[in-house]
């Protein structure tokens, strides 16, 4: 059923058709309209499960460990410093090959304080042995959770998930979304039955002392299977729109790429902006596209190679940077050309830190501005007192 | 093997101990004999959450585990959270017959880096025995200063000096910080009353909602005794007053175990342990005396006179 709703109620209404049997979560601004609406169905009975207000994130997501090796399906969400407190446990839950899936709505990253969007959240997880989906709009972010059980709970995968929504630029914002039947929803997505789990009837040790001459073993493994998830996460959206009917693309999806020359490169919803951007120059004769990365991890570098062939230039526009590096979107752009037979130029902008707007304006002006050029590192809009340049804030509005 | 140096094969005992033999821990270990009457007295229908530590260190080194039932262990301080998410799957998938669950974890574990999780368990009313096996520092670690450290006691982080007499605070009240949760069942016991002790964990176990055990179990490494002592310093402990064993009930002390005639003075206890030694000097008079007051306070306030 089609209904205007706000994209937190869209996740909240398609976790409950997951049917999960264990929530936890722990308030904290964007996620909370995600929890308020989930601890309403169960208090309404329309979910069947548990639902925990626990005493901190990390409480949150020591929890949801424990129910999914206990054999339960289990899900929480957080965001921003929530997720920095859920750390450890995060490499835990991967370590432990447990098929949790968090939502993370997107949100910059103290100090300062700042309660608005950015990816440095999630930038911060990157190697934590989870699968990384980014979601463009309501719709994609609301539907990527049966697909993240479903891809996690693989037998051949066994991973956490991680799903990424922008905070309150998709959390707060009312779009039209489908909402499945539950009936659709259980055929595409089969009860959790892992092969192993806490159980009288067959005692197992989980979480063991690996001595050197183990551990590394358990590392490769994760590798490996994060190199296996590729396909499976391909296939799982393949199957999503064979039973739903929409698709947003497997590891990336593409826009008017197929003639480009040149290609925007993000993630999230930055994506839907892009499109616009795209389509006006477009109009104006410009032969460009844009490339989504949907899975950030696993990377798909692959696939990226595949759909860039033909591309002569890319710019990354990314929401987040590592200090004493640059852009990690850009500098993975970078390594995932390295010494292959066609290397596009890469410039990579960093932009929308801490909510700041992205107008259309903006991505105009990089466009422009990176013509010909290899651009590293520019931080976009920013004060001209504090950081003067061709994509100062001044720039722009001049 | 020559012929001569062959000798007839025994075959081991068989154990029927949950917590079964051929670990790794120290012998004299308190804590491996507090987990096994732990587990011994629960019996196999309980799936076990173990924090960091040494239980989990020498217990589990891939491909060995020492526990004949479900066990799991994720990190230091999340031991009661996990669990919390078990018996919550339990009961989300209506198995909540099949096992009770039980959290374990040290004192550091328990009291500094877990107590947020503790304390989130304890107020959810999960049901669930958390066991916190107290040896009063960081033993797996190498013997570093823990919130139950006792006054005085010489760890690698508090050692004593010319400026100081080791560590100088009292241990914190981890008893009467769970029970004022107002959950059902909180209790003290010591490996060196085992009986006790098992019907503690037996009793718990028959009482619904959360419970809290905290058994002290005295470490040679650590403490720097003799590891055949083990058994000894734990009764002297509770007969000087210096680890109360004490019951409570939706925070009401409702039995305790008297001291009366066979109470010891503190210096009994303290000069078997190497971490006292600085005490017990003619200069360590005065830091004497002011362990022979915690002792009177622990007997005044519970009544164990």
């Amino acid at each position: 059923m089609r209904k205007l709703i706000e994209g937190s109620m869209a996740v909240a209404e398609l976790v409950k058709l997951c049917r999960p049997n264990v929530i936890a979560a722990y308030p904290i601004t964007p996620q909370t309209h995600i929890v308020e609406n989930l601890s309403q169905f169960v208090a309404d009975g329309e979910l069947k499960g548990e639902f925990l207000n626990v005493e901190s994130e990390f409480g949150a997501a020591s929890v949801v460990l424990g129910a999914s090796a206990a054999g339960a399906r289990s899900y929480s969400t957080t965001t921003s410093q929530g997720l920095l407190l859920m750390g450890e446990v995060l490499y835990n839950i991967s370590g432990l090959r447990l098929p949790v899936v968090i939502t993370c709505a997107n949100r910059a990253i103290s100090a300062p304080i700042n309660i608005w969007n950015d990816h440095s959240d999630a930038m911060t997880v990157r190697d934590a042995g989870w699968i990384m989906l980014f979601a463009e709009d309501n719709q994609e972010a609301a539907d990527m959770h049966p697909q993240a059980y479903k891809i996690g709970e693989d037998p051949n995968i066994c991973l956490p998930v991680l799903i990424n929504m922008d905070g309150f630029i998709l959390t707060h914002a009312f779009e039209p979304v489908d909402i499945p039947d539950q009936k659709e929803v259980d055929d595409y997505l089969p009860k959790y039955k892992p092969s192993e789990f806490l159980t009288v009837k067959d005692p197992r040790t989980f979480g063991m002392l690996a001595e050197p001459q183990w551990y590394a073993e358990t590392r490769y493994k994760l590798f490996e299977t994060h190199e296996d998830a590729k396909q499976v996460i391909e296939k799982t959206a393949d199957d999503f729109k064979d039973k739903f009917g929409r698709y947003y693309g497997g590891l990336i999806d593409t826009y008017r790429l197929d003639d480009a020359e040149r290609a925007f490169v993000a993630m999230g919803s930055l994506i839907g902006t892009l499109k616009d951007v795209v389509d006006d120059l477009r109009d104006k004769g410009e032969k460009v596209g844009i490339l989504k990365i949907r899975s950030f991890r696993p990377f798909p570098k692959e696939k990226i190679r595949e759909v860039c062939a033909d591309v002569k230039e890319l710019i990354v526009t990314e929401k987040a940077f590592s200090f004493g590096l640059g852009g990690v979107l850009q500098e993975e752009i970078r390594a995932a050309f390295y010494k292959q037979k066609h290397q596009p130029t890469v410039s990579g902008f960093v932009l929308g830190l801490g909510g700041r707007d992205i107008p259309p304006a903006t991505l105009i002006n990089i466009y422009n501005g990176s013509k010909g050029k290899e651009i590293t590192n520019a931080f976009v809009d920013l004060r001209p007192d504090i950081a003067p340049g061709p994509f100062s804030a001044a720039s722009v509005k001049g | 093997m020559s012929e001569t140096t062959k000798t007839k094969k025994i075959k081991p005992p068989i154990t029927e101990s949950l917590l079964t033999c051929g670990h790794r821990a120290c012998s004299g270990c308190g804590e491996s004999l507090g987990a096994k009457l732990v587990m011994d007295a629960a019996g196999p229908n309980n799936i076990v959450t173990t924090a960091t530590g040494c239980l989990e260190v020498f217990s589990t080194p891939y491909p060995e585990s020492a526990w004949r039932m479900p066990w799991i262990h994720s990190l230091f301080e999340n031991s009661a959270a996990v669990a919390a998410g078990i018996e919550s799957a339990l009961k989300a998938l209506g198995r909540e017959d099949e096992a009770n669950v039980i959290a374990q974890g040290g004192d550091g574990g328990t009291a500094d880096i877990g107590i947020g999780c503790l304390s989130g368990m304890l107020e959810r009313g999960h049901n669930i025995l958390y066991v916190c096996y107290d040896n009063e520092a960081y033993m797996n670690t190498g013997v570093q200063r823990s919130g139950l450290t006792p006054y005085d006691a010489r760890t690698s982080t508090s050692p004593p000096g010319t400026e100081s007499w080791g560590n100088q605070h009292q241990k914190k009240n981890l008893l009467e910080i769970a029970a004022a949760h107002n959950i059902p069942y909180a209790a003290t016991a010591s490996v060196g009353y085992p009986s006790d002790l098992m019907s503690k964990v037996k009793k718990a176990l028959k009482i619904k909602g959360p419970k809290f055990l905290m058994v002290h179990v005295p470490c040679p490494l650590g403490w720097a005794y003799k590891t055949e002592l083990t058994i000894e310093i734990a009764k002297i402990a509770v007969m000087t007053g210096l680890f109360p064993i004490v019951e409570m009930e939706y925070n009401k002390v409702t039995r305790v175990r008297k001291v009366g005639k066979n109470r010891r003075p503190v210096e009994d206890y303290l000069k078997l342990q190497g971490r006292f030694r600085h005490v017990m000097t003619e200069a360590g008079k005065i830091e004497l005396e002011k362990i022979r007051l915690i002792a009177q306070a622990n007997i005044d306030k519970y009544g164990l006179e």
